[in-house]
């Protein structure tokens, strides 16, 4: 407290001595340094004759040890694919290729179900739950104690902030696997009443957009069940998946319990199509979830599907305006705005749609796009080439369509691939950026009157995955939550996520839970 | 003479004819005899009850759960005094003995009072609070998938029936019930006993019609969100699981077990909020 007034006192004093001519060269940088550091008061007397850039703060990228080429893992060990094949992952943010990974076909995937198989009906399906438990505990731990090197390189193969894939993507995968630990030696409490049985060998196929993430979401929970699993990462994104893999082998998890095998589409299909996997569970774009539960709806094969969302963030006129901005910017331009459950739809009240518009483009403004591994970076790198210009496409399509178009005046690195953050305002909710999933920094907004047109609109979407509602009123919040169909609300909060919150959509958002104790219970068979 | 009654379609807490004008006629058992008409439900009717499903599914899914917990107890009670009906039915049309049909009958009202004390109890069991490490409020609530459509249809079994159609409505949903023509004439008293349950007309549909005619558009149809299939055929089952991907239906298998939670938990959804903890 002491040290922050006399640093007042001296700005103010720094700022008087300014506005006196008397100053010198020197004396004006000595002030401009402690303005700097001082409150927006002291700031508002001179601000505008300080404009001042932050500088570069990178993180050290030395902790990585990117090796030249990555084979698959299966049964404990890496191999090389069948077809000797290699894909080349690339850093989005400066389009330099960072390795070869192996691409998988039926023959690798073959090998991984049935050392998947032997687990499950060896060690891993007559260990008890109290020491697979151990190994997930010690899962945990190992990430937690290499979580920099994880989110370095979290950052470089897929282009989100480091400040994100440090405090977030990291952080989360650890509490995953420690949350879903304390439940193996539990499962009796998990179905009340009734005895279960894991469903046998699960095949997992996750996305891009939040890698190791979503692989400790999928594997933590099948494994506490006592599962195994084949996990096919992302194309773009499979660098983590296989420093896990490493992980999994300095913890001494049993051969063949987890099984890693790279590829694109056809590797996942070759996945989905194997007879011998009891279970598929996917997240990613409803397109591809609607193509692998149209393949195995000839089969008795388990299903969780985790996929896109058009998500409503919802601001009445009783909102903490301020706190409310924020959240729409943490809804939509989180993560690049590739979030399943990005707040990509602002519904706000029309009487405050105005000052609302005005507060959000001057927040927009103070966004950093760039470098992914600086540790001031806001925007990253979208994750690939064609994303961008999936994502570049909507908003020329949506610029046809009328409204307002907004887009932030902020710099861009040249080269790598980046957009600038932007909103479309008052379009018809039939229009594109209205309907469409973009899985990028684009917003939409429209306004509503009453409380029931806000959740008729909110609702007016095939996706239900996600919802925000902004407002000061306890009761007009249960009520609108009430209303809202989406698997997850957040209450004058946004993007907020917890091993033991239960996650997933309504709809064509997908099927099922991932978290909590919902989330335990597709990897479960009651007898 | 005896006078034999078509028996009508129960669409929107009414008794209608389909609007096909056709019907099909369904055996005494073993016998030549007709025992009675059964209207052949049409896709339109199909349509017009989840039409009505709709709307009722809104203020089904509002009711308290103590107010749906007497409801469906007030179906036990019914049931209770159709006993003679039921029982006559099944020993006229299924060939049942006397002592078979009494046990039908009371396996299904204990089913009907199973569920009634469920209503307002397994939010508690299945929901929960969630211990978020942050300054949060966190729960899961549960809340009901929406319209579901229930297929019964050969190897008639009226307490699997009995189930489906309670847990369904335990969820908060609301139902329409496909008798298929492996099924007799039990869709007449189970629709009486519906319509002077107190449940609001809508909540539960009931046709009678053929599978093969009616499973494409079930299957298609966007609003119908959940499929309950108790029906063996799994031919069926494969063919409609496929049509529905395009809208993502909850498709939900024969369930393994009677009177049990997990057959509530087929139909509904889980919705987790957040709120902030702080002055």
């Amino acid at each position: 407290m002491t040290k922050k007034k006399t640093t007042k006192k001296a700005a103010k004093k720094a700022a008087k001595k300014t506005t006196g001519k008397t100053t010198k060269k020197a004396t004006k940088k000595t002030a401009a340094k402690s303005v700097r550091k001082t409150t927006k008061k002291a700031v508002s007397v001179k601000a505008k004759k300080f404009v001042f850039d932050y500088d570069p703060a990178p993180e050290s990228t030395a902790i990585v040890n990117i090796k030249s080429r990555y084979e698959h893992f299966i049964n404990g060990e890496f191999v090389a694919p069948e077809s000797g094949k290699y894909m080349s992952t690339i850093n989005p943010a400066t389009t330099e290729v960072l390795s070869k990974v192996a691409v998988g076909n039926e023959k690798d995937v073959d090998k991984a179900v049935k050392a998947a198989r032997k687990a499950l009906n060896g060690t891993w399906g007559q260990m008890s739950g109290a020491e697979r438990g151990k190994y997930l505990f010690r899962i945990a731990r190992i990430l937690q104690e290499r979580a920099r090197e994880f989110a370095v390189l979290e950052t470089l193969d897929g282009g989100k902030p480091i400040k994100e894939s440090r405090d977030v993507d990291i952080p989360l995968a650890a509490a995953h696997f420690f949350y879903y630990a304390g439940w193996a030696d539990k499962i009796e409490y998990a179905v009340p009443g009734r005895e279960a049985k894991p469903v046998g060998v699960c095949g997992q196929i996750i996305p891009w957009n939040f890698p190791l993430l979503m692989a400790a979401w999928k594997l933590a929970p099948a494994l506490a069940a006592g599962n195994t699993v084949v996990l096919k990462p992302a194309e773009q994104t499979s660098l983590t998946a296989l420093l896990l893999a490493e992980v999994l082998q300095e913890a001494e998890l049993p051969a063949g319990v987890v099984n890693i095998v790279t590829g694109a589409g056809e590797t996942g299909a070759a996945l989905t199509a194997h007879s011998d996997v009891d279970k598929i569970a996917f997240t990613g774009s409803t397109d591809i979830g609607k193509i692998i539960a149209k393949a195995i709806s000839g089969t008795n094969k388990k299903l969780t599907l985790e996929l896109g969302g058009k998500s409503a963030n919802i601001i009445y006129e009783d909102a903490a305006l301020d706190q409310a901005v924020e959240g729409v910017i943490n809804g939509i331009f989180f993560n690049q705005g590739h979030v399943c459950c990005a707040g990509s739809r602002v519904l706000v009240e029309e009487s405050i749609a105005d000052t609302f518009m005005k507060k959000l483009k001057k927040r927009m403004q103070q966004l950093r796009v760039g470098d992914p591994m600086d540790k001031n970076t806001d925007i990253g790198a979208i994750n690939s080439k064609e994303q961008l210009d999936k994502i570049k496409e909507l908003v020329a399509k949506g610029k046809t369509e009328g409204g307002e178009f907004h887009e932030a005046d902020v710099k861009i690195p040249s080269k790598g691939y980046f957009c600038r953050p932007s909103f479309f305002a008052h379009q018809s909710a039939s229009g594109t950026i209205s309907r469409v999933e973009v899985f990028g920094p684009v917003l939409s907004i429209q306004t509503f009157r009453t409380p029931d047109e806000a959740i008729t609109k909110a609702n007016d979407t095939n996706y239900g995955l996600a919802a925000g509602i902004w407002s000061e009123k306890g009761s007009k919040i249960h009520k609108t939550a009430l209303g809202l169909k989406a698997g997850v609300i957040w209450a004058n909060t946004y993007n907020k996520f917890d091993p033991t919150s239960p996650f997933g959509g309504f709809f064509e958002s997908g099927y099922g839970r991932e978290g909590g104790l919902q989330g335990l219970l597709p990897y479960l068979e009651v007898k | 003479m005896k006078v034999v009654k078509t028996i009508k379609l129960y669409i929107g807490g009414a008794f209608v004819r389909t609007e096909s004008g056709r019907s099909y006629s369904f055996n005494v058992a073993g016998k030549d005899t007709q025992f009675a008409r059964l209207c052949q439900a049409s896709k339109k009717d199909f349509r017009n009850a989840v039409e009505s499903s709709k709307g009722a599914f809104k203020s089904w899914s509002s009711k308290s759960a103590y107010n749906r917990s007497q409801i469906l107890y007030r179906m036990a009670e019914m049931t209770e005094g159709k006993r003679h009906e039921f029982e006559s039915l099944f020993m006229d049309s299924l060939g049942k003995t006397e002592g078979e049909a009494k046990e039908m009958v009371d396996k299904a009202i204990d089913t009907f009072v199973y569920y009634a004390g469920f209503c307002d109890k397994f939010h508690q069991i299945a929901g929960s609070i969630n211990p978020v490490s942050g300054p949060f409020h966190n729960f899961t609530h549960i809340e009901g998938v929406g319209v579901t459509t229930l297929i019964e249809d050969d190897k008639f079994d009226f307490n699997s029936l009995i189930d489906s159609i309670c847990s369904i409505l335990t969820g908060g949903n609301s139902v329409i019930v496909l008798l298929g023509e492996g099924c007799p004439a039990v869709l007449g008293p189970l629709a009486e006993v519906m319509a002077t349950s107190d449940v609001p007309g809508g909540v539960i549909n009931i046709l009678s019609g053929h599978l093969d005619e009616l499973s494409e558009v079930i299957a298609e149809h966007r609003e119908v969100r959940s499929v309950s299939f108790q029906s063996t055929r799994d031919d069926v089952f494969q063919a409609m699981k496929l049509k529905s991907t395009d809208n993502m239906k909850r498709m939900v298998p024969r369930h393994k077990n009677e009177k049990c939670l997990e057959n509530i938990l087929s139909f509904v959804e889980y919705k987790t909020v957040w709120h902030p903890v702080g002055y």
